[in-house]
């Protein structure tokens, strides 16, 4: 008979269920990167001479920088001449008009991962900008939208029609000389989503989302940029899934959120990437830069994540507290299984007076999956009265996994309250024996405990992501956890 | 309902119960009575399929299916029910959601449908004063702060709500008050029915005063070594269970 332990591990693994790649004629440029790439990025895209010498400027920057060492992940080295820094998905005539001018293998492609792209998201109340490769192939609740006055369109788009937005924000939060990847991402960005939300206006709609790595060998270099203007609001979903492939993908976005006085913006992200084999093969890079700015008195910031993919994840969206009274949340689940490394947490840095942060951390670690917090909690001179709360909860599954908790918190100000909890537990034979002695299947009993492990991560996230979570938690830890 | 032969497991590789034999019918209360170490929790453990505990040799069949072959949630799905001796805590699951989940488990393994959330919230509400609970514990996480009185009065909610065929209560009594001690008498008490058999394992025979057995079994060393009516409980009350598992030096 086998332990118990072993049995909890042979739950866990079960193969990922989104790996296809869809046959599309990409149009890309050669592998390798250059100042004549960059040149040819900037030029298919049209873009105007700002955003040209913007981009030079981060590769230039970008040639003296080495990557970052710090994190508690393994990694082979990478190297970015073998990469492909554009591809764009063909189209008839010169890019699609309508949904009936979409590809419709890519339409089929997104239909296998139960995207809702037609009649469906208007059911659901969500509009999709979905990003395919490196081109926004669909775009749909703008005219809607923009009766209210709000811009909620591809990046590339929003160079070109609103420049003057672009030129303002653009690099505000995270500038181009910031780190290694969100250097070069500054410099070979390719497309992404852009949100303008102009003032005291309230999104009526979720916007989302979903991105997905196809063409072989191709980065993907994704920016957002959010804006929320004075009183304005707007909840955001990015969501993604990636087909199965042999090499590892580099993934490496930037995020800029931005808002102004008694402005809030909620940001909220489930991250399925392709984690590799179980040897850890093939899985995708995801080195993330996400950060927002509490610019005026009163704004709020909030991020919630779900991370259940990716064979090495580094990602820490932050939050600039410079108005007094602004807020900064920070709710985050991370999984690992198998060969998976995820080093994640977030940075609250407190400027203004009697700001707020939040940090609810909830890490699940099982196969041979290693799961890092690494915060920073940082309160600065003229932060009066600051306030932080950090939660960091480690959920071990088997005894092969590790979590490991790197909190570091920087206060410079007597006033500041700053408070940190910590808790490792193990999902223990006991309880799973308990709910199994009540009638619940084993998986269903592992996904129970795991779920309400994470409670307080889920119920901040918006309804439909809620329920798209937890299924994604039992997909991740099935053969690990249910 | 419950057919036992010459059972004998162990745990750790240590030999716990030596042989027990034990034939319960519907409509029966069976009370199981014992030292400690004597394995009255191993049984209950074993009958609820815990994989700690290795069967070595012996038969248990329920129902006319061979038990032992069952795994823990196909057993419950069958009508077996454990209330435990310590209930764990399961932090951020509501009680009410895991009373659902099993419900509906437990249902569809019959080929019934699921409740929709009135019919089930009636049935809850109705089970909750059978037990004398308050319904505040039902969106309490499962056991998680609850008091010890509160969590064994859980187990006989979720008895109640899972109407079981089988029904081990594993010294469900222990540490209890004498108000609480009454109430889960009373809650097993109005489960009694023709076609339902319970088997309690106690320390003592405080809890027989109110949920009267229609057996009583002696057992020490993993043997049951006397059985009898429920005379046999007080007997034990007065002469210990050195006097009555050595026939031979009792009156």
């Amino acid at each position: 008979m086998e332990t118990p332990s072993r049995d909890i591990e042979t739950l866990v693994h079960r193969a990922y269920k989104a790996g296809f790649v869809t046959e599309l004629e990409a149009d890309a440029v050669p592998a390798g990167l250059n100042e004549d790439v960059i040149r040819l990025i900037s030029a298919k895209k049209r873009e105007p001479d700002f955003m040209l010498e913007w981009r030079l400027r981060a590769y230039r920057q970008w040639l003296t920088m080495r990557p970052p060492q710090w994190a508690h992940v393994r990694i082979a080295p990478i190297d970015f001449q073998s990469i492909v820094y554009y591809s764009a998905p063909k189209s008839k005539d010169d890019g699609p008009k309508s949904l009936a001018d979409i590809d419709p293998k890519l339409l089929e492609t997104y239909d296998k991962l139960g995207i809702p792209l037609r009649e469906r998201e208007m059911l659901a109340g969500v509009a999709v900008d979905a990003v395919f490769d490196s081109v926004s192939v669909a775009t749909t609740f703008k005219e809607k939208l923009a009766t209210m006055g709000i811009i909620f369109c591809p990046f590339s788009e929003a160079v070109q029609e609103h420049p003057e937005l672009v030129r303002k924000y653009l690099g505000s939060v995270v500038p181009y000389t910031d780190n290694f990847y969100a250097t070069l991402n500054s410099a070979v960005f390719s497309d992404g989503s852009f949100v303008y939300v102009p003032k005291g206006v309230r999104c009526p709609m979720e916007l989302s989302t979903y991105f997905r790595i196809n063409a072989s060998k191709t980065g993907q270099f994704e920016r957002t940029l959010i804006i929320a203007d004075e009183g304005a609001y707007v909840s955001y979903l990015e969501g993604c899934t990636a087909p199965m492939r042999d090499e590892n993908q580099l993934h490496a976005a930037v995020v800029e959120l931005i808002a102004l006085k008694d402005a809030q913006i909620k940001y909220s992200t489930v991250q399925n990437w392709y984690p590799g084999d179980e040897q850890g093969r093939g899985g995708i890079y995801n080195f993330v830069t996400k950060r927002g700015a509490c610019r005026g008195e009163n704004a709020k910031i909030s991020w919630t994540q779900v991370e259940t993919g990716s064979a090495i994840t580094w990602k820490y969206p932050s939050v600039i507290l410079e108005g007094d009274n602004s807020i900064g949340e920070f709710y985050s689940v991370a999984v690992t299984n198998n060969m998976q490394q995820a080093d994640t947490g977030t940075k609250m840095l407190h400027i203004g007076r009697n700001t707020r942060s939040t940090i609810i951390s909830k890490g699940i670690s099982s196969g041979h999956g290693q799961n890092t917090y690494r915060g920073l909690v940082k309160v600065l001179k003229g932060a009066e009265n600051a306030r932080n709360f950090t939660q960091c909860d480690s959920l071990l599954i088997g005894d092969q996994c590790g979590a490991h908790t790197f909190p570091y918190v920087e206060v410079r100000n007597p006033t500041a309250r700053v408070e940190h909890e910590a808790m490792t537990s193990k999902i223990s034979e006991d309880q799973l024996f308990y709910l199994q002695s009540r009638g619940l299947a084993a998986e269903d009993a592992v996904s129970m405990v795991v779920n309400g492990f994470c409670k307080t991560v889920f119920k901040e996230l918006p309804m439909e992501f809620a329920v798209e979570a937890q299924k994604l938690l039992g997909v991740s830890l099935e053969g690990a956890v249910g | 309902m419950l057919t036992i032969t010459d059972l004998h497991a162990s745990c750790d590789g240590k030999e716990i119960l030596r042989g027990i034999d034990l034939q319960i019918n519907a409509g029966e209360v069976h009370a199981i009575m014992g030292p400690n170490g004597s394995g009255k929790s191993t049984l209950a453990n074993v009958l609820a399929g815990r994989e700690r505990y290795q069967v070595t040799r012996g038969a248990v069949i329920y129902r006319d299916a061979d038990l032992l072959q069952m795994s823990p949630e196909e057993r419950a799905r069958a009508g077996v029910f454990l209330a435990f001796q310590y209930p764990v805590e399961i932090p951020g699951v509501s009680n009410i959601y895991l009373l659902k989940a099993a419900l509906n488990a437990v249902r569809k393994s019959r080929g019934e449908p699921e409740l929709d959330a009135m019919d089930f919230l009636a049935l809850v509400k109705d089970r909750l004063q059978l037990v004398a609970m308050k319904e505040e514990l039902l969106y309490r996480s499962v056991n998680e702060s609850f008091s010890g009185g509160e969590k064994k009065r859980n187990e006989i909610l979720q008895m109640a709500v899972l109407t079981p065929h089988l029904a081990i209560l594993d010294e469900t009594d222990s540490g209890l008050d004498i108000d609480a001690l009454q109430v889960v008498a009373s809650g097993v008490n109005a489960l009694r029915s023709p076609d339902r058999a319970f088997l309690l394992i106690t320390h003592y025979q405080r809890l027989l005063d109110y949920v009267v057995p229609d057996v009583v079994h002696v057992l020490v060393g993993g043997q049951i070594v006397k059985s009898g009516d429920r005379s046999l409980a007080l007997e034990l009350e007065r002469q210990g269970y050195v006097g009555v598992a050595q026939p031979s030096t009792s009156v």
